[in-house]
């Protein structure tokens, strides 16, 4: 009798796990395609206004390489670089990059490089710096990430790619300065990084299209 | 049965989930940045309890006393994840500024408890009230938070309104003070306390004079 009765409430949890597992698998059949093309939307959108549409013509989302350089990027984790090309010939490269030293973790960014190493500009993705503080850096809050358009390793020289606090050419905010020096630090590494391998961050070989 | 008057009250007032029960409140107090936040999360949790709720009363009499809570639990997990993708698939910009709090309405005491406590031992149509107006009371309780401490905080209302009613409702936002300095207090986590005891105060205060 209780064996039976254990049994049957047995099936019945099965059952509605089975319910609530369904449910989820038919939510995500029903969604996971819109959900992709309005990530890529919005990462689009931004990659976009840092090298506006009609400088390209190739699928920034399938022209990607991927890089590991802990020494020169300063993170350990893989950077996607997105390359800009009109008729075959490179225009931009895009960063997908990171500051690991924000004063609350790391800082995800877009750093929009032209062929000729000068900035188009720098995005924040995503940050966990405090509100009201370090999130300045965000473009609908301050137009502080737009002193890095035009910029390059000649401009300022290498002294200059600091917060002003720290001696050099970059604003600080107001009430924080960890922030802007580890965004400085990682579009300075970025330019770097950049003028190295030059030929290489555009380069089209087999490896460049593995994902 | 409790009557659809009493449903009603509790849910809006007497028995605010925010302000009475006080369950719930990491959304509360973690998302309450701005009206729009409060208002967006607001209304997701009140789909998770009609839902939950409507199921909960549905399968009381089928599922045995023994499994009742992980069986709750599940219908909750279920549709709280169901949700997440929706907001995902419509309102994905929505979904960016409420972040991973979708996914801690799970954790919601507000939505087990009511499920515990009404819903099982309730027919489903005063289950359903049941989970609609403690889901507007909540709402109620997020979107007043999110209006003071947005009003001290960056002296606007409705800012970012676009985020959930799209492009054209820019308009929605409301510059109060202009040329404001900002109030960082209340925009960081202790803010919310602050708001939220000033705003039980207040509620207790009203209560206290109605009594009279």
């Amino acid at each position: 009798m209780l064996i039976k009765k254990m049994a049957q409430t047995a099936a019945l949890l099965t059952l509605f796990a089975v319910l609530g597992g369904g449910l989820v698998a038919f939510s995500f059949e029903a969604t996971h395609q819109r959900i992709e093309a309005n990530k890529r939307a919005a990462l689009l959108c931004t990659l976009n206004e840092l090298i506006p549409f009609h400088y390209y013509d190739n699928d920034l989302f399938t022209d990607i390489r991927e890089v590991q350089d802990e020494a020169l990027l300063g993170t350990e984790e893989i950077v996607v670089i997105y390359r800009a090309r009109k008729e075959g010939k490179p225009v931009a490269a895009v960063f997908n990059t990171l500051a690991p030293d924000g004063y609350n973790g790391k800082i995800h960014l877009l750093v929009g490089i032209n062929y000729k190493g000068i900035l188009m500009g720098v995005r924040v993705i995503t940050h966990k710096e405090t509100p009201g503080l370090g999130d300045g850096i965000e473009l609908r809050r301050s137009d502080w990430i737009l002193g890095f358009n035009g910029r390059s390793l000649i401009n300022p020289d290498k002294g200059g790619w600091q917060v002003k606090r720290d001696g050099g050419d970059f604003d600080q905010l107001t009430g924080a300065t960890i922030t802007p020096r580890a965004i400085v630090k990682a579009v300075h590494k970025t330019l770097l990084f950049f003028q190295q391998y030059h030929e290489e961050v555009f380069a089209v070989d087999a490896q460049a299209l593995e994902k | 049965m409790t009557q659809y008057s009493q449903i009603i009250r509790d849910g809006l007032w007497h028995n605010n989930p925010g302000f009475v029960q006080l369950l719930g409140l990491c959304p509360l107090l973690a998302v309450t940045g701005t009206l729009v936040n409060g208002l967006g999360l607001g209304i997701a949790t009140t789909l998770i309890l009609i839902t939950s709720n409507i199921t909960v009363s549905l399968i009381r009499n089928i599922v045995p006393n023994e499994i009742r809570l992980p069986v709750f639990v599940l219908v909750i997990a279920s549709f709280v994840t169901a949700v997440e993708m929706m907001l995902k698939a419509f309102y994905y910009d929505l979904y960016l500024s409420l972040g991973i709090f979708i996914p801690l309405i799970v954790t919601n005491c507000a939505v087990i408890g009511r499920a515990e406590a009404f819903a099982s031992k309730e027919p489903v149509d005063r289950a359903f009230l049941d989970g609609l107006m403690m889901g507007l009371g909540f709402t109620f309780a997020l979107t007043m938070l999110g209006a003071l401490r947005e009003l001290l905080g960056y002296g606007t209302l409705f800012a970012q309104a676009s985020l959930m009613f799209g492009q054209s409702a820019e308009w929605m936002t409301i510059t109060v003070f202009e040329d404001y300095r900002g109030f960082l207090l209340a925009v960081l986590p202790p803010g919310a306390f602050f708001g939220l005891g000033l705003l039980i105060a207040f509620k207790n205060a009203i209560d206290k004079r109605s009594s009279l």
